[in-house]
């Protein structure tokens, strides 16, 4: 459970559909300033030579403003920068081969903006823009299907793990929560993303508020493993089901609500970094799970949701960044290894039984494959 | 933006700054006239050099020290490293970013290439010193992970334990480190948090150290600092001034050892709680007697002033030496050790407090020197065995590092000679 989750990433600015062969936005001769007031929009130059154009965009004006670079039809954006608040400056980064486009600011957000003739002369860059995007699009329609599967997942096995804890079966029960909540963790950033759902679900004690109601995951798992706690009072049968009921109907909530979700790569980019962050803060501390131990079950189902959607962007990032490509691929097998080491039948040791060493390895691991995780997006969507 | 820099947001304030503190060290000592000016606020300290920087700098108030582990076994990606640190060291030692545009010059949509809480402020005359250690060429099982064991100094050992040593593997040793010293602590963070950064996946953090003020003066041109105890420390230590005295004791000299280490330097490193409350129970005259010196001036007992040569012959009531036969003095003194010098480098400490009420507090010791084995290693034998202050230390980090040579500056951004180009190569 990550309250700082921001569920969407709609401020980013850079087109997704523009592609560009190289990370160098000097190349295009220098960056290009425009200045946006609330009646006027002032480009420094109104020709470019076709590669990376870096515009920086400083809003002078008093109301919220945008802007937009749109192909010369004046419909297709190429590339836009939103949410400039005033006085701010902010910096686009778009590929654009020749030819004719249109810049537009737009001062309040509103209207067709004020819109102003741009020539890009020369070469055509070398990735055509379309090319790219639909290995992202391919990208982002697998990413929805492996989110939709693991929901589906998560739904079952939460539906029996739920009848098993109210019939009393604590035994089978416990075997089951921490398979069950694989499914959920592989998916944790996007279960964040709906902010009354995950702390129903996945709220930790240590992340009450005072005379906050606790349920979800969690609030059972203590009941399951009371042994951490000599004080605590034991769930009534009235209670368990309670617990039960609200686990299953909300787990079913977030399934239908992820059928309806549709992602852009900047998210999964976003979201694997998101996933090694729980890793670092949550699971290689072993709190996550603090009354069973399972963490190194919910530390493989992030590395694994994490892995997903590099995988599913590799087709992509091997056109804009092969090095980062290879890199990432090594780190996500070292890690693995190291995790592998840790099995234990079905499931993985628990996580009182490692050694400091052992922890630290651990992250290290982590920290290893995070640094060049975090430049994912950056790397696909520049 | 690509023209953001730490540097040029204060070229106007530097100069201001800078004149008050040169003003604060005047009265350090007669002979400051001819020395360059103590570090300024705004000073840039030169990177590249025969010799690494940081070690006859004039030691600037703020230390953060850090050692790492290497977790790699590819000799590639450590050189690699040794690059990335080059060129990284270089810029922020100039007081600009880590990267170019790294705190918010880069991609929107991407991890700032640099950790951005030194924008805004000088150079600070931040330097960073690099060091290897002896798990470097034989790690603890005994593997010569990087194929590099033949080039391992014969100087550089496990420092041997020291009677009183109470030390903690999670505070000593180490593969690699860096010391990094400024005039503004945030400076000397920043510089290593961002080192870390670039080393994720082929270092890891073991171990580090703030230092919040000076204990050593390594120019005659400042003034002698006091330590935790109160007293003025360091007043004989070597100076940057004294340049054969340095080729005596601190610089590694052609065919001193493997040629890779010639220009370099070995550095021992000790984290030295002191019992502060119980000394601070412990009378004048009792404190006085086991430094060896006066509280107030620093004058040796045997009397003169502070840079007055001890006299360890002149003896008073009963025919006790003035300055006591356990006293620290007398027994860090060179006399004690056939001439032998160190140079001095530490810095006062505190990681707060231990839970029983006392401050977690002491001195860093930081020292260079040619040989360990003859210029550290006897002396501490002699202080821990016989120093009348051990009652109130405690041992508790330590670690031995060669000191790579300086870099020189081969020009250009690319093919640039980097650290450890002797070593890897």
């Amino acid at each position: 459970m990550n309250r700082r989750f921001v569920p969407a990433l709609v401020l980013v600015p850079f087109g997704l559909l523009a592609a560009c062969t190289e990370n160098d936005p000097a190349s295009a001769g220098g960056s290009i300033s425009v200045v946006s007031t609330d009646s006027a929009c002032t480009v420094s130059r109104t020709e470019a030579v076709a590669g990376n154009l870096v515009f920086d965009v400083k809003n002078a004006g008093s109301q919220v403003t945008e802007f937009y670079l749109l192909a010369g039809d004046g419909l297709r954006i190429v590339g836009e920068v939103e949410n400039i608040g005033p006085g701010l400056t902010r910096q686009m980064v778009v590929a654009a081969g020749p030819g004719e486009y249109l810049t537009a600011c737009k001062p309040g957000m509103v209207g067709d903006g004020i819109r102003a003739p741009f020539s890009v002369t020369g070469e055509a860059v070398v990735a055509p823009a379309g090319q790219l995007g639909e290995l992202l699009a391919t990208a982002t329609e697998q990413y929805a299907l492996y989110v939709e599967e693991q929901a589906e997942e998560l739904i079952e096995k939460t539906t029996e793990f739920a009848a098993l804890y109210v019939a009393g079966d604590d035994g089978a029960a416990r075997a089951l929560y921490a398979d069950a909540r694989t499914h959920w963790e592989r998916i944790e950033p996007v279960a964040e993303s709906f902010g009354d759902l995950d702390p129903r679900l996945d709220l930790r004690e240590a992340d009450l508020a005072e005379g906050e109601a606790w349920t979800g995951w969690h609030r059972i798992e203590k009941d399951l493993w009371p042994e951490g706690d000599p004080a605590y009072t034991a769930a009534t049968q009235a209670e368990r089901e309670a617990l039960a009921e609200q686990l299953v109907a909300d787990t079913n909530e977030l399934g239908e609500r992820v059928d309806e979700l549709t992602f852009s790569a900047d998210q999964l980019g976003n979201g694997a970094k998101e996933l090694l962050d729980e890793v670092a803060t949550g699971k290689v501390t072993g709190e996550e799970e603090i009354w069973s131990h399972t963490d190194l079950w919910d530390f493989q189902a992030n590395v694994d949701g994490a892995r997903i959607a590099f995988e599913v962007l590799q087709p992509a990032l091997l056109t804009k960044d092969a090095a980062l490509s290879d890199l990432l691929a090594e780190r996500f097998a070292e890690l693995q290894e190291l995790l592998d080491q840790y099995r234990d039948g079905d499931g993985f040791v628990l996580y009182t039984e490692l050694t400091a060493d052992q922890v630290k390895e651990l992250s290290d691991a982590v920290n290893a494959l995070s640094e060049p995780l975090s430049n994912l997006t950056a790397a696909v969507v520049l | 933006m690509s023209g953001f820099s730490r540097r040029s947001l204060l070229v106007g304030g530097a100069g201001a700054v800078g004149a008050g503190a040169v003003g604060a060290f005047v009265a350090g000592r007669a002979t400051a006239a001819d020395v360059p000016a103590p570090a300024a606020s705004g000073r840039v300290v030169p990177f590249f050099g025969r010799h690494q920087a940081g070690i006859v700098t004039p030691a600037q108030d703020r230390l953060y020290f850090a050692a790492f582990d290497v977790i790699t076994d590819d000799r590639d990606e450590l050189r690699e490293l040794l690059a990335a640190w080059t060129l990284a060291a270089e810029r922020m030692t100039r007081g600009l970013e880590a990267a170019p545009d790294g705190a918010v010059g880069g991609p929107y949509v991407a991890p700032p290439a640099d950790t951005g809480e030194a924008l805004d402020l000088p150079a600070a005359s931040l330097t960073l010193t690099f060091g290897v250690g002896p798990s470097l060429f034989a790690d603890a099982a005994g593997r010569d992970r990087f194929g590099i064991s033949d080039r391992r100094p014969a100087a550089l050992v496990h420092l041997p334990h020291f009677a009183g040593d109470n030390l903690d593997a999670g505070r000593s040793g180490g593969d690699l480190c860096v010391q990094a010293c400024a005039d503004d602590p945030q400076v000397a963070f920043h510089a290593v948090r961002n080192l870390a950064r670039i080393g994720f996946g082929v270092v890891s953090l073991r171990w580090s150290q703030l230092g919040f003020g000076r204990t050593s003066s390594t120019s005659t041109a400042q003034s002698t600092p006091r330590n935790l105890f109160g007293f003025k420390d360091g007043t004989a230590n070597l100076k940057a001034e004294e340049t054969d005295e340095l080729n005596r004791h601190v610089w590694v000299q052609p065919g001193d050892d493997v040629d890779w280490m010639t220009g370099g330097s070995y550095l021992v490193a000790r984290r030295i709680n002191m019992h502060i409350e119980t000394w601070d129970r412990t009378s004048l005259g009792e404190q006085e007697n086991i430094v060896g010196r006066t509280k107030g001036t620093g004058a040796p007992m045997s009397g003169g002033t502070e840079f007055t040569e001890p006299d360890f012959a002149l003896t008073g009531t009963g025919d006790a030496p003035l300055v006591a036969l356990g006293s620290h003095v007398r027994l860090a003194h060179p006399t004690s050790h056939g001439g032998v010098r160190i140079l001095r480098r530490g810095y006062n400490f505190t990681d707060g407090s231990d839970g029983l009420g006392r401050l977690d507090a002491g001195l860093f010791f930081i020292a260079y020197m040619r040989d360990p084995g003859n210029q550290f290693v006897p002396m501490q034998r002699l202080l821990s065995a016989g120093d009348l202050m051990m009652e109130y230390l405690e041992h508790t980090g330590s670690a031995l590092f060669a000191v790579l040579p300086g870099v020189g500056d081969a020009g250009g951004e690319t093919g640039r000679a980097s650290l450890g180009d002797g070593l890897l190569a």
